[in-house]
């Protein structure tokens, strides 16, 4: 019954986003006040009913409902309650229902918070997102429905894939998705735009907070997930450039672009039709990634189960929502006049090669991600595109995107003065190159790379530093957003001395050990003292014995594991992780080789913790811009509209 | 409508087709997950190696051409690898050369691995960071490579050696070539 309430509340909210597509519109179109409103109570409804059904969906999950195909498929009544509701969006249906749930939540949070907005521009806006929940609506319903039954009903599930078994797993895609359709919301605000042939101050001032959120989310669900890679893969590495990585790391990088451009529109009035197609392309990504993810076109460790008909329903919405905005944007966008002279020396001169810069690199991510799938499609054979490619053509993007970082922050509006600024960069520059000769004097592997990313992430952080101390000196309080720039440029700089020195200097030691063995790495001897079998609640484990000394003194007992799950027949590698918040020592249990000996692998891998640190210190810095009261209060009063162009 | 705005929907449809494309292949039961290697057809990475430390002479990638022979990839500390290890010698006492890489190994623990279970192999070179394993494409180990009179790669297979695989693909295989 609960499973037919869900089911039936899906295609109600079908409905209500039909209606929350077309009927505003045309009101928009009219003027017609009674239409307009329409929006309002649609987005309620739309966003009530989809609730009705994940709830649903969540209950059958609680109780372990086996009749309901997905729950058969992907839950056990053995399961740890956290992963038996985790389990609800780790399977391709379940995701979906979370993702159209936050698409639903956003469009409502338009509708009751956005009493700042002109009516019929949140009308439009709240149409274009009730038009993105009837397509992915329908997509559940004809091609993915969650609650389809069994019959008979199997008397246990199958259980849920034990790599997904994991708290930070369990996190990882709500916020993943926060940040995916979050930028729905700035689409929606671009192709409104579009469609009122409008962008200005006020427009980019309603967008950033919406892309700031998304952006902070995304933020924390990229770290997430690498944060799982590292400690459940076992290879001591965080990041690996799989594609379905590569999808949630180019709408970040766009996102980012976005964040910085919509500040030049809503300052200077400038790069207009620029942001605009930003907007578009960073939701674009997020539905490319959706699409690479589900359709079976790229193979990744963590694509979903995939069918090819699902793939042909997403691609036919990709086409309809990307095509379309484009298309528009191609009739309308030229007639959006940019104001002002742009010197190249300025702020919105630094704000737009950071745009150049960050873009060039989305394009490079997912021009190494769909290379294979390209080159294949053209007949050129399979192929596949690894760390290699990524760290040749991406870094050197990187390089001079983050050196220009604390410059283009202390540059003024209009026309800025570089030598000034410059100098007033001294202590940074200092600081930049302190680390180099610290690096390239004192570290065992010498390493030029090492010596420039240590020196970069020096002249990020003391820049950033430095930036707020002299506004401060300026200005006894500043606002919000200041503190939020200063900290999410200053974690740039954390995270990459994090990843330079991680890649520098990382010891990896592999050995076949006995009990008693004693292996040294980087100044550590780590004793094993064997290996026994233990149970957990849906699996049994051989759990390692590792003793890390540092001069015969113990400094952790490390226990990494691998799991056994009976019911999906898998195994999982747990890491033992002991972290020194400058170094994390790494040990994998491997295999045994039948005669008492285990085969280990033992990892250093300094400053890597920072990497995670700096993520979430960035999306700190995020929230703390989005409690600027310019975002709080204070509907931004809207210049009258032209004569000419209230004309059409 | 000028051209610079027409360029993002371009572009979009150009994409848009390729995954359309690639779809209706998939479609059609075209399988996407098999990633063959890259190498097959074609001649073996050059390389150099030196010997594990005090034995022999090491391996380079001239030693591969003259008499159909096999690769294979190993360390000391790798169960499988010893595993597959009585196959190895079987097949090297039949008269098929056997190239070792010696993958991220310590010279003591490898010496202490060909004194224990024995030494099949005709040349060994000792790849200690792994180097030239990332150009063979080597992802699990131990992986064995089937390499013709000319050097050219022929096969390659990932993991552990079976019985099954020698009998059925492996030495068939260096008949073929051997003709």
């Amino acid at each position: 019954m609960i499973a037919e309430i869900g089911h039936y509340a899906l295609a109600l909210a079908l409905v209500f986003a039909a209606v929350q597509g077309t009927v505003p519109l045309i009101g928009a179109a009219r003027g017609d006040p009674r239409l307009i409103g329409i929006a309002r109570e649609t987005a309620v409804g739309q966003a009530a009913f989809i609730a009705i059904a994940f709830f649903a969906l969540m209950a059958c999950y609680v109780v372990s409902d086996f009749s309901v195909a997905t729950v058969a498929q992907n839950s056990h009544t053995l399961k740890p309650m956290l992963y038996k509701v985790a389990g609800v969006w780790a399977n391709h249906e379940g995701s979906m229902v979370l993702w159209v749930l936050i698409l639903s939540l956003f469009g409502l949070s338009v509708a009751l918070a956005g009493r700042n907005l002109p009516p019929p521009l949140r009308a439009r806006v709240l149409a274009v997102q009730g038009l993105i929940g009837v397509g992915f609506l329908a997509f559940i319903l004809f091609t993915s429905n969650p609650f389809a039954r069994l019959d008979p009903a199997p008397i246990e599930g199958n259980g849920l894939n034990p790599l997904l078994q994991d708290p930070g797993l369990a996190f990882h895609p709500p916020f993943l998705y926060l940040g995916y359709v979050g930028f729905s919301m700035a689409f929606s605000f671009a192709v409104a735009a579009l469609i009122e042939g409008r962008v200005d101050a006020a427009w980019a001032r309603w967008v950033r907070p919406w892309t700031l959120a998304a952006w902070c989310a995304l933020t924390v669900g990229i770290a997430l997930g690498s944060w799982w890679a590292y400690y459940e893969l076992g290879w001591g590495g965080f990041w690996f450039w799989d594609p379905v990585e590569n999808a949630s790391f180019v709408p970040w990088l766009i996102g980012t672009a976005l964040l910085h451009s919509a500040i030049v529109v809503e300052k200077r009035e400038a790069l207009k039709s620029w942001t605009v197609l930003l907007a578009i392309l960073a939701f674009s990504a997020s539905l490319l990634g959706t699409f690479l993810v589900r359709s079976g076109v790229l193979t990744s460790v963590h694509s979903f189960a995939s069918d090819p008909a699902r793939g042909v329903f997403i691609l036919m919405l990709l086409v309809l929502f990307i095509g379309g905005s484009l298309v528009l944007y191609a009739a309308r966008a030229p007639a959006l006049k940019g104001g002002g002279l742009f010197a190249p020396i300025s702020r919105e001169g630094a704000l737009a090669l950071n745009n150049l810069f960050l873009c060039t690199a989305a394009a490079i991510v997912l021009l190494g991600t769909l290379y294979p799938l390209i080159l294949d499609a053209l007949g050129g054979g399979r192929v596949s595109v690894g760390p290699p490619f990524f760290t040749a053509t991406f870094v050197p993007v990187m390089i001079p995107l983050l050196a220009a970082v604390p410059v283009g922050g202390m540059l003024a509006w209009k026309r800025g003065d570089l030598p000034g600024v410059l100098g007033r960069l001294k202590l940074a520059f200092g600081a930049a190159l302190l680390a180099a000769i610290a690096t390239l004097s004192l570290a065992s592997i010498k390493s030029l790379l090492a010596a420039l990313g240590l020196a970069i992430a020096a002249w990020l952080i003391v820049g950033a530093l430095w930036d707020l101390a002299s506004r401060l000196a300026r200005a006894r309080r500043l606002p919000r957003s200041a503190w939020g720039m200063t900290i999410a440029h200053a974690s740039v700089g954390i995270i990459v001395a994090g990843i330079t020195a991680s890649q520098a200097w990382q010891v990896e030691h592999i050995a076949l050990m006995r009990p008693g063995d004693v292996a040294e790495v980087a100044g550590y001897e780590f004793r094993f003292n064997g290996a026994s079998q233990i149970r957990g609640p849906n699996y049994v484990a051989w759990r390692g014995a590792v003793t890390a000394m540092r001069n015969g003194q113990p400094v952790a007992a490390m226990t990494p594991e691998k799991r056994t799950f009976p019911v999906e027949r898998q195994t999982t590698t747990e890491a033992a992780i002991h972290t020194t918040w400058l170094a994390d020592l790494y040990v994998v249990l491997g295999e045994p080789d039948g005669a008492g000996a285990w085969s280990i692998r033992i990892y250093y891998n300094p400053l890597v913790p920072w990497i995670w640190v700096g993520a979430v210190m960035a999306a700190l810095g995020g929230v703390v811009s989005l409690t600027d009261r310019r975002h709080r209060i204070g509907a931004p009063v809207r210049a009258a509209r032209p004569a000419a162009q209230a004309a059409e | 409508m000028r051209l610079r705005f027409v360029v993002p929907i371009l572009l979009f449809a150009a994409l848009a087709a390729v995954l359309g494309f690639y779809l209706r292949e998939i479609g059609r039961g075209k399988d996407v997950s098999v990633v063959p290697s890259a190498l097959i057809g074609k001649p073996a990475p050059a390389f150099n190696l030196p010997p594990i430390e005090g034995n022999g002479t090491g391996l380079s990638s001239a030693d591969l051409a003259g008499k159909p022979s096999l690769v294979n990839v190993f360390a000391s500390w790798c169960p499988p690898c010893r595993a597959e290890h009585p196959l190895l010698a079987q097949l090297a006492q039949s008269g098929v050369p056997i190239y070792g890489i010696n993958f991220k190994d310590k010279p003591a623990d490898a010496k202490a691995f060909l004194a224990e279970l024995g030494d099949p192999y005709a040349k060994i070179g000792a790849d200690r960071d792994g180097r030239v394993a990332l150009e063979w494409g080597v992802y699990g180990y131990p992986e064995t490579f089937v390499i013709d009179r000319a050097g050219i790669v022929r096969y390659r297979h990932v993991g552990p050696l079976m019985a099954y695989d020698v009998e059925r693909t492996i030495r068939p295989l260096l008949a073929q070539l051997a003709k």
